[in-house]
């Protein structure tokens, strides 16, 4: 055992040096060096176009619909709701035999939703447009974990849920029979969050949890492919660089981070001295030239993710900001707040 | 000092602790005290380091005085403003109202507090502040009970001082605590009487800090209603604070009877001991990422900029949409256009970016599909899609799927039939045996190659791809026309 321990120390600092591709002085570069050339952004003007006010307590979560205006979103109190959030109506609502509803998700087909949380299940609920609707009724329960689960996506299909977990796993379910298709084990700690890769012909995704690892996994085989551990806290929120090659992390330690799978490593950090609260949600613009951020002291900060700076912070929110999404065409974002509230921004 | 140089200066520096360390290895016991590493407890350290920075009169602190006012002297104050210009200086934080708002959250955490205020936020002005004592830090993790805060208000109520008297709330809070306590009230109030004896016996000055303190103590934990109650907690974070070992402690040394006098012992979690499967999971995984191909930094930085260069207009919240952002315009006419089935030129020439571009997009998609049965040679295109759809279908539907896809495109004299180089052929046959989701991934992946060489190169050079690049129509339609005006007038 000691000999194993021995040769993995070996292999550690091997590829540290590899990293180094033989520059002697073991100079670091961040992607913000290499774009010094870029153009600095101008001044933005972000406002709050609209707020969603119905929820009774926290909100926790939310998803866009690919229709671009509708979401779903879910609270402490147990409420799920899906709004128009172009006219803010209201258009079905769920309650949940569970509070603390963390994860919820809306299916590519918009005919559905997800959601879950302390009941430690995934549970989807068709959307009808009956007059007396009972989505309550028609709910299927899906996944099934030994804890929380923390966050759920669909994948391409309507058929098919990813989910996270409190105890650790993440795992793949068929929705139409409930069988798990895979799991994915590796997490020393509680999982809070995954997305999926962008890609047309992607069958990977990341995730982040409490052991401060963010971790990439192969859906086919279940195995982890990536690993990356540099934050010194929590990891709230990943989220994937439009392109796919990158993603994004939130962490406890107040700060977001950019990883490169490629060069399979951190390429930059963004963090200010002032900023000493978590971040709980990131989400890239279309281009990825834009981070947005939601953190626990009620704000969102703006990032240059080229540059490395902070070219915006949005005030509005009377409570932590625990979700935060960019629109499937990148005209808006949605934050969800701890005071009851979703605001959408453009 | 810019931003860029100081994230590096962080990045190596935690690069160095990492090489120092031993390698992730699961049953390596965490020297430190768990509950320090917890989310709220890594903030509160943040913002102590942050108040106790600014009482240090020795390093340039915030200027805390005593203040005369009519009758008396109000000890050890300072000013809202100084204590904003204060944050400015010394966080590089360039804008007040920035400075205004961390301020308001560390009082709403409870470190620092208005004097003649219970509701918790910090004012840029002349208003009076105090620090909060250690004693009361929520980083002591009180979880104060609701017999301390009774015990708090009845105390509140024997004192005959202006400056105690309870606010309405309270007073609403006291009655409630009255009936629910009612059987132990007389408890309660001997404990209050105990309170306000120890209390007669401090200095003047010393109560009236003491008492403020004590104050602002409750304020974080019992908020004026409408406050934000920041003790609130995630309760996926939860688990980590919750420490059995402590005793429940109260504020004012109480020991109530029911409680138990010696901590609670509760077994511990067992620890995972690492086998040597765990060793040899980890060599496999250290092997596998030796063995990457990785890019140098440079290269990355360089792919980045480029992708963000290329799609920076489609970029809404960079380049205005065009007719108008629907969020901003209230006008849904950009999201009316696209649902179109005329596609813009700037939407196709985003076909032109990557085949996943092409289908990705359902309109972009049918030109494909569309240009390729023109020239009879779709079958490719039409596989990719079909074992995209497989891959989408409901477990008990794959099965027969699999069947449909063999006897369509692979199958000797199939309709559509593909070109698969042997090798992959006859891994396929193979996998078609035990038929799944990924039964076909190996072709789907060596025809998505093809597509991308070939197919995908003659579709962007194809008469229909370039006419619809500059918008040209065999008699000009009036979509096009229309929105070349709207762009002009917008």
């Amino acid at each position: 055992m000691a000999l194993c321990q021995k040769l993995a120390s070996d292999l550690w600092t091997n590829r540290e040096e590899c990293f180094d591709g033989g520059l002697s002085n073991r100079q670091l570069f961040a992607v913000h060096q290499v774009a010094e050339r870029v153009e600095a952004l101008g001044q933005f003007v972000m406002k709050t176009r609209r707020t969603l006010k119905g929820h009774g307590n926290k909100v926790l979560c939310m998803d866009w619909c690919k229709d671009k205006r509708r979401i779903v979103s879910s609270s402490q109190d147990g409420k799920v709701i899906v709004w128009d959030s172009f006219t803010t109506n209201k258009e079905h609502a769920v309650t949940m035999p569970c509070t603390w509803v963390m994860a919820c998700a809306y299916a590519p087909s918009g005919c559905a939703i997800a959601c879950g949380g302390l009941d430690n299940k995934c549970s989807v609920y068709p959307l009808t447009f009956e007059k007396n609707e009972n989505m309550a009724a028609k709910k299927k329960s899906v996944a099934m974990h030994t804890n929380y689960l923390s966050a759920c996506s669909f994948t391409n299909s309507d058929m098919q849920i990813l989910t996270a977990s409190g105890d650790g796993t993440c795992a793949l379910w068929d929705v139409e029979s409930g069988q798990l298709l895979q799991s994915f084990h590796g997490h020393g700690a509680d999982v809070l969050c995954l997305d999926l890769a962008p890609s047309e012909t992607g069958n990977t995704f990341v995730s982040g949890g409490c052991d401060k690892k963010a971790m990439v996994w192969d859906m086919r085989s279940g195995q982890c492919v990536q690993s990356f551990e540099t934050h010194d806290s929590d990891i709230n929120s990943v989220r994937y660089y439009p392109s796919g090659d990158a993603f994004a992390s939130g962490s406890d330690d107040a700060t977001c981070r950019l990883y490169d799978l490629r060069a399979d490593r951190e390429v930059a950090i963004y963090s200010k001295e002032s900023i000493i609260f978590g971040a709980s949600s990131v989400d890239f613009s279309l281009s990825g030239r834009l981070l947005f951020a939601g953190y626990n002291d009620y704000t969102i900060n703006v990032w240059d993710v080229l540059k490395g700076a902070r070219v915006s912070i949005l005030f509005g929110h009377e409570n932590r900001v625990s979700t935060l999404r960019v629109s499937p065409d990148g005209t808006a974002f949605c934050s969800g707040s701890w005071d009851h509230t979703l605001r959408i921004w453009a | 000092m810019p931003v860029s140089y100081h994230c590096l200066i962080l990045s190596s520096e935690r690069r160095e602790a990492n090489m120092a360390q031993a390698p992730t290895d699961p049953s390596s016991a965490e020297t430190a005290d768990p509950e320090e590493s917890s989310p709220n407890m890594i903030v509160y350290r943040k913002i102590e380091d942050i108040v106790t920075r600014m009482q240090d009169d020795k390093t340039g602190g915030v200027p805390i005085r005593t203040v005369k006012s009519f009758l008396s002297k109000i000890p050890s104050v300072v000013t809202g403003s100084d204590i904003v210009q204060w944050l400015m200086k010394n966080l590089s934080i360039e804008d007040a109202g920035e400075a205004i708002h961390l301020g308001s959250l560390i009082a709403a955490q409870g470190y620092v507090f208005p004097i003649s205020d219970h509701v918790l936020t910090l004012k840029d002005d002349g208003t009076f502040y105090r620090f909060q004592a250690p004693y009361f830090w929520p980083s002591n993790c009180w979880e104060p009970e609701n017999t301390d805060y009774a015990i708090y208000l009845c105390k509140r109520t024997m004192q005959n001082k202006a400056r105690l008297e309870l606010a309405d709330y309270e007073a609403e809070n006291l009655a409630r605590l009255q009936r629910a306590f009612a059987r132990k009230w007389e408890f309660i109030f001997m404990q209050a009487e105990a309170q306000v004896k120890i209390d007669r016996k401090k200095d003047k000055t010393e109560r009236k800090i003491l008492d403020s303190q004590e104050r602002a103590f409750w304020d974080v934990h019992r908020p004026v209603p409408g406050c934000v109650n920041t003790t609130e907690m995630d309760i996926r974070k939860c688990r980590r604070m919750k420490n059995p070992q402590k005793v429940k402690k109260s504020v004012y040394g109480v020991t109530e009877e029911s409680q138990p006098q010696s901590p609670v012992h509760l077994p511990s979690q067992p620890v995972r001991k690492t086998t040597k499967e765990d060793f040899r999971k980890q060599i496999t995984f250290l092997n596998m990422q030796i063995e990457r191909h990785c890019l140098k930094m440079s290269k990355v930085a360089e792919s980045l900029i480029a992708y963000t260069e290329q799609y920076v207009e489609y970029d809404p919240f960079i380049t205005p949409a065009e007719p108008s952002n629907p969020w901003i315009s209230d006008d849904a006419a950009l999201w009316d256009i696209e649902m179109s089935k005329e596609p813009s030129q700037q939407r196709v020439k985003r076909w032109g970016f990557s085949m996943d571009e092409v289908l990705k997009d359902p309109v972009g998609r049918d030109q494909f599909l569309r240009f390729l049965e023109s020239e009879f040679s779709s079958e490719n295109l039409r596989f990719w899609l079909a074992v995209q759809d497989l891959k989408k279908q409901p477990l008990q539907d794959v099965t027969t799927r699999v069947e449909e896809i063999w006897q369509e495109f692979l199958a000797p004299g199939a309709q559509s039939a593909i070109n698969l180089d042997s090798h992959s052929y006859e891994k396929t046959s193979q996998n078609v045996k035990d038929p799944g989701r990924y039964t076909y991934e190996d072709a789907q992946e060596h025809i998505y190659k093809l597509m991308k060489s070939d197919s995908y190169a003659r579709f962007l050079r194809s008469n229909a791809y370039q006419d619809l690049l500059l918008a040209k129509k065999k008699g000009k339609s009036l979509a096009s026309k229309r929105l070349t005006g709207l762009m002009q007038s917008s």
